[in-house]
């Protein structure tokens, strides 16, 4: 019985087989495993590992090190407050208080009803922008606290609160761990020839122009593996 | 010794260091190179042993390698021709002050309560090269310290200096990747996975490579200062493997075995067992003092029930009187596997050339017969392991029972490209790295084997198709014609699968692959010593048969010309009441002999029972005599590990009361008797050896001395036996096989009293494969009966995919479930029936 629902099981077995190692496929999964319960639990880790036979410590160990895999549960809806320089000069820390004490959780915190998480981080590259939050990472930019209390009531509302964010932005906010709308279905067909790291041989294509001794730069089975046709 | 191949001449790379020109190896790392030849860099992370991985930074030197002199980790930078090295430069000097200011920011400093503190890496770089003073006046990480990472090793977070080198270990050679950096970035640490603690078992070895006092093991915590510590070089007598260890004892008590790096033998690794089993020879329950039988009150009584001390003077009478009352026939040796190689020789000169009798084994129903083991071509491990091998496993789990052993294959396998043949009735600790892991029915592996080379019926054998057959057959043939080694792995797979089958299988090895040399899994101690020494019926010392006594005959008063009988034979003889007199040398026949009716019987009904041993297990407690013996840890004296090498076994601490040596029980014994075994000491015993023996000729004092790391490796074969090929019948169809095999920790004496291993038994469930498991409309975790023809035990059931189809697995010597109940030791394999409750 796996661990993923049977939608994302196939997915799980169709990313697997992208890679000639399986534990390739350790970060991959992880996104997967967030998307299905908004953060990666211990279960889904155990699955991981026995999915990519490596150990649930090395897939924690793995994911660990990415900010953005959550190993405790957060709300569907993860707000980012930037307080780094740029945010700072211009409102940053005044903001994030704004966000703390109306939603009533200290960063780090999630509220009673599991809808909001808060987190004070550092530069989200929009700086140019300051001062600036971000919901499930999508971009409000030069924010203050009468957009925040927007965008929390529209949130609060069931609307979508994006065309408030950054220009261009439109649609709906999905709930945190959500990855996108399409999947990325490689058919069979179309994959790229994997070799196996211990199968290459020879140097890689792009190295053979920098030998006195240059071979045409194609891969060594003589496809060319940008294409991927066959 | 002889057999390794003529030293090659190896090219060599010269290169510059400190202004000297030095010749380092193609390929060798730089900082190799250096020590080699006397330079030493220093280092955390970098260990002869793993992969490297260039994490401290510690051993940066500066080299040009002809673009101008920079800073470079040696330990990741092969040696390569012309490159000028200077390890003491000024830069060289500045790197590494820096590095070890970096490496103690979040150090805790906490050396006077850390028990590193006097043999730490980072203590001494910092005295040897560091500044001597920190900077750093901000606040360190802190972590919780420490927390177990399992039952016996304890992590503080603080201390560690990140090296890689126990993550390193647990992936690369353990294999149990548990421990892992986690959150890495400013909160690197290595740590478990939440509720999945570091169940290795070879998880010491981590607390021994730590190069700071991150690790440490529970045993040894806060019980020493290293100043304090005597050290003497060993051989752990736990497993035949004879890893070499250093026995660090303080005020007279050992307190600790590490690892010692012997290239031939164990890498410096140790099995967890290996390393803390030193707590059982510490242990307050070992025997100190004679014990004879007597009444509640204390009082000496022949028939008494309970056993009360006695001196050595009227314990011996006792044992000398009945056996000087026993005809030589009427008398037996069992067991002796556990004595050095002297103490062997003492009793088996005591045995067979006093007493007259041939009915001597060392091993207890449980191994295999000592003229196929001695007989076969022998292996040693380096030629297991030669890169590019190919190894046939016809035995048990050697993860389970000869943990170093297992380290080392494990190795050659998953990095040396050794092919890995498996013909094993359950997956074991190295089928996932095997090319062939054939699931063998009891009783079948030599039909496996004849289908492998093309005998056989089509069908296949054993349960396995025709085409898996061949297939392994194909690799090992490519092998043979190749010209790579071919090293078969034998040993019992299972207790409850009799000798016969497997000498089957490795006589048709044997024949198809004349090439192919053998080594043997026989687990117990000094086994392999003991058969040298002719503790096994029908030999003499030196790896020969009763009918060439021309070695014995001038220095033995007498010499037995019929083989006796072997451990089975001779409790079946003790059971039907003519063994007058059952020597026990450390054989607890209740929990060791595969047969456990047969045992209890035996012991009912043997006339005088004499137990020479460490602890008052539940066989010493039946004795009539019982005579307390000194450990491995207080003798002087040799041991013969499974490929036949002699290595040293040396004395730290005094035995407790008056415990002896086994070969002082032996020599105080004949004198009782009226002769004189004309020994002194333990070397008195090896001269004698070398005396008698052409094969141990070169096994003096000075021999050993000389090579006292690597040992000397005895060669030498008996004729090889071929006993009588043993039919196994017929599996019926519901029907199913037994499979009892052992695992590493157990209700065995030696770990029930070492508190650190006691509580790590796994216990006994029935292992069935799922479709058996459906097949017999079984549930999980139900409590059902196996019944076999000699009783019945209850057990809960498991699912369990490693099994073959149509066995049952039961793990022996397990609280609670005695496979030993369903074993009968004369029935070449067990049949088991499944009882509902």
């Amino acid at each position: 019985m796996s661990w993923f629902d049977a939608a994302r099981e196939r997915t799980a077995r169709d990313i697997l087989a992208r890679y000639p190692k399986p534990r390739s496929a350790v970060i991959p999964l992880l996104h997967l495993a967030q998307e299905q319960e908004g953060w990666v639990t211990p279960a889904a880790m155990a699955e991981i590992a026995e999915l990519t036979g490596t150990t649930p410590a090395e897939v924690l160990g793995t994911g660990s090190f990415y900010e953005m895999f959550k190993f405790h549960p957060v709300g569907t809806h993860l707000v980012n407050v930037c307080t780094n320089v740029s945010c700072q000069l211009l409102g940053g820390e005044e903001l994030l208080h704004h966000v703390e004490s109306t939603l009533g959780v200290k960063a780090g915190g999630t509220t009673d009803d599991g809808v909001f998480t808060v987190e004070d981080v550092e530069c989200v590259a929009a700086c140019t922008e300051a001062p600036c939050f971000t919901v499930n990472y999508r971009y409000f930019h030069r924010a203050d606290a009468g957009t925040f209390d927007e965008v929390v009531a529209d949130i609060r509302a069931g609307r979508s609160p994006i065309e408030r964010g950054a220009a261009g932005d439109a649609g709906d906010l999905p709930v945190h761990g959500t990855l996108g709308r399409v999947r990325q279905q490689v058919p069979d067909d179309r994959r790229a020839g994997v070799v196996p790291p211990e199968q290459v041989e020879g140097a890689p294509s792009w190295m053979a122009t920098m030998s006195p001794a240059a071979s045409p730069s194609v891969s060594p089975d003589g496809a060319d593996a940008g294409e991927g046709a066959s | 010794m002889s057999d390794e191949t003529p030293p090659v001449e190896i090219p060599s790379v010269d290169i510059t260091v400190d202004g000297e020109t030095v010749a380092a190896r193609p390929g060798e790392l730089l900082i190799d190179a250096c020590e080699r030849t006397g330079t030493y860099i220093p280092r955390f992370c970098h260990h002869s042993r793993l992969e490297p991985v260039g994490m401290c930074r510690m051993c940066l030197v500066e080299v040009d390698t002809g673009r101008g002199p920079a800073l470079q980790p040696s330990c990741m930078l092969p040696c390569t021709p012309g490159m000028v090295v200077d390890t003491e430069s000024e830069r060289t000097r500045k790197a590494q002050d820096g590095v070890l200011e970096f490496l103690l920011v979040n150090h805790p400093l906490d050396c006077p309560v850390c028990d590193k503190g006097g043999e730490c890496p980072l203590q001494d770089q910092t005295m040897a090269f560091g500044p001597g003073e920190s900077r750093f006046v901000e606040e360190k990480r802190h972590f919780e310290k420490p927390i177990p990472v399992n039952e016996n090793v304890h992590l503080d977070r603080e201390r560690c200096i990140l090296c890689d080198r126990c993550t390193r270990f647990a992936g690369e050679v353990a294999g149990d990747q548990l421990i892992h950096f986690m959150d890495r970035g400013g909160q690197t640490q290595v740590n478990t996975f939440p509720e999945q603690p570091f169940a290795s078992y070879f998880s010491g070895n981590t607390v021994q490579i730590c190069p700071v006092g991150a690790l440490t093991a529970a045993p040894y915590r806060f019980k020493a200062r290293p100043w304090d510590l005597e050290e003497v070089e060993s051989t752990s007598t736990l497993d035949s493997v004879g890893s070499r260890i250093s026995v660090q004892s303080s005020r007279d008590r050992v307190l600790r075995f590490q690892g010692v790096d012997a290239d031939a033998v164990n890498w410096g690794w140790l099995s967890d067992k290996e390393r803390f089993v030193f707590e059982a020879y510490d242990h307050a329950d070992r025997l100190a003092t004679p014990m004879l039988r007597g009444d509640a009150l204390g009082n000496r009584a022949p028939d008494g029930d309970a056993l009360v001390a006695a001196p050595w003077s009227e314990a011996l009478g006792v044992a000398a009187d009945a056996l000087s009352a026993a005809p030589a026939d009427r008398l037996a040796v069992l067991g002796g596997a556990r004595l050095t190689n002297e103490s062997q020789y003492a009793w088996a000169k005591l045995a067979k050339g006093v007493f007259g009798t041939d009915h001597v084994d060392a091993q207890l129903g449980d191994g295999l017969p000592a003229e196929v083991v001695l007989g076969l071509p022998r292996a040693t491990i380096d030629r297991a392991c030669t890169p590019g091998g190919t190894i046939v496993l016809l035995g048990p789990d050697p993860k389970e029972e000869l943990g170093a052993l297992f380290l080392r294959l494990r190795h050659a396998v998953v990095h040396d490209g050794a092919t890995l043949v498996e013909l094993t009735p359950r997956r074991t600790g190295l089928s996932a790295h095997a090319a062939h892991s054939l699931r063998v029915l009891p009783g079948g592996a030599a039909d496996a084997v004849s289908a492998m080379f093309g005998g056989g019926s089509p069908a296949g054998a054993a349960g396995l198709s025709a085409e898996a057959l061949a297939a392994a057959g194909a690799t090992i043939a490519a092998a043979v014609a190749e010209g790579r080694p071919v090293t078969v792995l034998v040993g019992r797979p299972s207790l409850a699968e009799a000798a016969g089958p497997v000498v089957d299988a490795a006589l048709a090895l044997h024949d198809h692959l004349p090439e192919a040399a053998f080594l043997s899994l026989l687990r117990r101690g000094n086994v392999h010593g003991a058969l040298d020494m002719g503790l096994a019926p029908g030999l003499l010392p030196g790896r020969v048969t009763l009918a060439d006594a021309s070695g014995v005959s001038s220095v033995w008063p007498t010499v037995p010309t019929d083989r006796g009988h072997d451990a089975i034979g001779i409790l079946e003889a003790a059971a039907a009441g003519e063994v007058d007199v059952l020597v026990l040398l450390g054989a607890d026949v209740l929990a060791d002999v595969p047969d456990r009716d047969l045992a209890e019987r035996a012991l009912a009904n043997a006339g005088t029972v004499v137990a020479v041993d460490l602890f008052g297990t539940p066989t010493v407690a039946r004795a009539d005599v019982v005579l307390p013996a000194a450990a491995p840890t207080e003798v002087d004296g040799t041991f013969t590990n499974l490929e036949g090498r002699v290595s040293v076994v040396a004395r730290k601490v005094t035995a407790p009361g008056t415990a002896r040596p086994d070969w002082a029980i032996a020599v105080e014994l004949a004198d009782r008797l009226g002769t004189d075994l004309g020994f002194g000491s333990v070397d008195d015993v090896l001269a004698e050896l070398a005396a008698v023996s052409p094969i141990h000729a070169g096994i003096t004092p000075e021999a050993l001395a000389a090579s006292v790391r690597e040992g000397v490796l005895v060669e030498g074969r008996t004729a090889l036996a071929r006993p009588d090929r043993t039919e196994v019948p017929v599996n019926d169809a519901y029907g199913l096989r037994l499979v009892a095999d052992r695992s590493m920790y157990d209700v065995g004496v030696l770990v029930a009293h070492s508190p650190s291993l006691a509580g790590l038994a796994p216990g006994a469930v029935a292992g069935f494969e799922p479709s058996d498991l459906s097949r017999h409309g079984l549930a999980e975790g139900e409590v059902v009966d196996l019944i076999a023809d000699r009783g019945t035990v209850q057990v809960a059931v498991a699912s369990d995919p490693g099994v073959a189809r149509g066995t049952v697995h039961l793990r022996v010597n397990q609280a609670d479930v005695d496979a030993g109940r369903l074993i009968d030791a004369s029935a070449p394999v067990t049949g088991i029936r499944v009882g509902r409750r």
